[in-house]
């Protein structure tokens, strides 16, 4: 889960990590209420989506006067912000983040996350920072400081010394740095982070070190003692369908094809996907009912799926070891039954009570084809969606 | 022989008289009865399924002289679950539970590096299957079939197809390990690869990985130095959209890292043979054996 610039940046304030004085804005005149109370000469509207690249698409803007912010949260909000990393269709800006300008002297780059090759906590530092990190690690990868914590151990003083002498950093700095690191471990441990980016990490001409940047993620599966930032969770930000999946414990993700798919576990949902492709269709989904689904969840997915109004046909593909091929069956002609599926429909069935489960199908009158295995189905909806 | 699993197999389950850690001992027990007893804590000293239920697996240890624990402890209490079965030195710890915090696996990844007796499967896995030997997991036992296949793989359902299709070939499998779909695991690829070339009774290997992380071409290059014995592989998530989790917590391409087809390059630049598609793994094994053999 994903939190705003300004969310994260108010969990850097409760930890004692500075950052520049700003306002939460969804009004123009909101904003220009946040100029004047803000006593900057400049101040900064900064768009509140979860995307990186803001700056190039026009989602951060100077503005120096109270009515240039109201003008400029104006055609801020509402906007459609396209960044590397929104893709083409882009993503409307509801709330904006007004903040106080900053006298840059020096730009630089602090993370944090958690390391699954080192099962570690790794801490990357550059003195190369404002830019884009990812091509400076394809360009100059030694200008990246990079060391892991050992979770039992913490940090160390050692750790420090290595950022402070590699980077060449000053006394001030060092000091500054060190303090700033620390406080922002001790919320990553305790706030369950799996990421955590500053960029820029800056240094003001009256030599503050600063918070310009803040970028979080929260390990999901830890939400249920994070309810704090649970209830930060911006449900805008998200996909209308994950959403309404998540609701109904259901993992769904849309994708850009006409076959939509029904499966359970997430490594045959994926592998489902990928069959389609390799016969020519095109999956309009990633669903995974889960390893214990019950009748009323299939009928959920299929709701699901046929939301989404590119779906032509639906491939189910079930392979039923928990959970009864017969459920299953029962689920389908259910959900086709209440839902008047008139979209081809495509069954394949492998696992427990399997003919029960094909038997309650073929009886039913519904106009289904069964598959015989994973590759025959997924040639049928390729074909039938054509 | 198998591995990890067998006749010599003591198993406890942690979390015994939950739900499903009830149902699924239940189920693996009838399959073939390696398990001794079940820990609780609060719950000690009474009978589940006819096994004596402790409420620490201290007690459980003494009484039983268990080997193995199976674990279905809910996420908040799972990774000290883990914990108290590395401190009792119990040599094989599957854990089932799905929806651990990541950062709970960081110290237990240190523990069962300085342990010197236990290695974990898991978590977020389906468990170890050895054909008529030993059941521990949650996968369906009656698709399996006493064979010379080895498979590894961070998928459940994924899992069952690949047995489906090598028991329906004739192949049957000699040991089955989920290794799970967390970002940090307890045994990785490379330490079951190890164990499946060391046993005699596998004959060639099926690995099944996903996007996300780089354990599959760690795995690759560890193929190419180590092992001998054919490898057949799959790698789910060739249309996975990048940045989206997939289901599994680690199933997620970042930053351009973790993709499919990486994968897939490495695996085969190391020799092992890539199924097409998921309907192909079986057949794609059985051909690597009419070569080898």
């Amino acid at each position: 889960m994903n939190l705003h610039e300004y969310q994260a940046k108010s969990l850097f304030r409760s930890y004692g990590v500075k950052v520049p004085d700003g306002y939460f804005c969804t009004t123009p005149v909101e904003a220009e209420f946040a100029f004047r109370r803000l006593h900057s000469p400049v101040c900064v509207v900064k768009a509140q989506v979860h995307a990186g690249g803001r700056g190039k698409g026009g989602g951060v803007k100077l503005v120096r006067d109270p009515k240039e912010c109201y003008t400029t949260a104006e055609k801020m909000l509402g906007m459609n912000l396209v960044t590397h990393q929104t893709g083409a269709e882009g993503k409307i800006v509801r709330k904006i983040y007004v903040e106080a300008g900053s006298d840059i002297a020096k730009e630089y780059y602090l993370a944090m996350l958690v390391d699954r090759e080192k099962s570690a906590i790794s801490l990357m530092f550059s003195k190369e920072g404002g830019m884009d990190i990812e091509e400076l690690a394809e360009t100059h990868p030694e200008k990246i400081i990079t060391l892991s914590v050992n979770p039992i151990t913490g940090l160390r003083s050692f750790h420090f010394n290595k950022i402070s002498f590699l980077a060449g950093l000053d006394n001030n700095e060092a000091t500054q740095l060190k303090e700033i690191i620390t406080k922002l471990y001790q919320c990553f441990r305790e706030k369950d982070l799996s990421l955590l980016e500053i960029n820029p990490l800056i240094v003001t001409k009256s030599h503050e070190m600063l918070a310009l940047d803040a970028k979080i993620s929260v390990d999901e599966n830890a939400l249920y003692r994070q309810r704090d930032l649970e209830a930060m969770r911006d449900f805008d930000e998200e996909n209308e369908r994950e959403v309404e999946a998540s609701k109904h414990k259901l993992s769904y993700i849309g994708l850009d094809g006409n076959i939509g798919c029904l499966v359970n576990g997430a490594g045959l949902a994926m592998a489902t996907m990928d069959i389609i492709k390799h016969y020519g269709g095109d999956p309009a989904n990633f669903l995974d009912v889960g390893g214990g689904a019950t009748q009323e969840m299939v009928t959920n997915a299929f709701r699901l799926i046929l939301q989404d109004k590119s779906v032509k046909g639906v491939f189910v593909n079930i392979f039923g070891g928990i959970m009864q091929c017969d459920i299953i069956a029962k689920g389908i002609c259910a959900a086709s039954s209440e839902l008047g599926i008139k979209i081809p429909l495509v069954v394949r069935l492998e696992g427990t009570n399997v003919e029960e489960g094909k038997k309650i199908i073929a009886t039913s009158g519904l106009n289904v084809i069964i598959a015989s295995d994973m590759a025959d189905g997924a040639k049928r909806i390729v074909a039938a969606c054509r | 022989m198998s591995i990890l699993v067998g006749k010599n197999t003591r198993v406890i389950t942690q979390g015994i008289t939950g739900k499903s850690g009830l149902f699924h001992t239940r189920l693996s027990h009838e399959y073939a009865p390696r398990f001794v007893g079940g820990v609780t804590p609060g719950k000690g000293g009474s009978k589940i399924l006819d096994l004596p239920v402790f409420d620490t697996v201290y007690q459980a240890k003494e009484k039983t002289n268990c080997n193995a624990s199976m674990i279905f402890v809910p996420p908040p209490f799972a990774a000290d679950a883990i914990l108290e079965a590395i401190d009792n030195e119990i040599e094989l710890i599957i854990c089932i539970t799905e929806g651990i915090p990541v950062q709970d696996m960081l110290p237990v990844k240190r523990a069962l590096e300085a342990s010197k007796k236990s290695r974990l499967i898991g978590p977020n896995c389906p468990g170890v299957i050895s054909p008529d030997l030993c059941k521990i997991g949650i996968m369906p036992g009656y698709i399996h079939k006493k064979g010379n296949i080895g498979v590894i793989s961070k998928s459940g359902t994924l899992t069952y197809e690949a047995v489906g299709q090598t028991s329906a070939l004739g192949l049957g499998q000699s040991t089955c390990v989920g290794i799970g779909g967390d970002p940090v695991i307890g045994s990785t690829f490379i330490d079951i690869l190890a164990l499946f070339e060391e046993d005699d009774e596998t004959k060639a290997i099926i690995m099944i990985g996903e996007i996300g992380g780089d354990a599959e071409i760690k795995a690759a290059q560890f193929i190419k130095d180590n092992i001998k014995k054919p490898v057949a592989a799959f790698i789910a998530g060739q249309t996975a959209p990048k940045g989206k989790r997939m289901g599994h917590a680690g199933a997620i391409i970042s930053n351009g890292k973790g993709t499919a087809e990486e994968k897939i390059e490495a695996l085969r630049a190391c020799g092992a043979a890539i199924a097409p598609t998921p309907a192909e793994i079986g057949s794609t094994v059985l051909k690597l054996l009419e070569i080898h053999y």
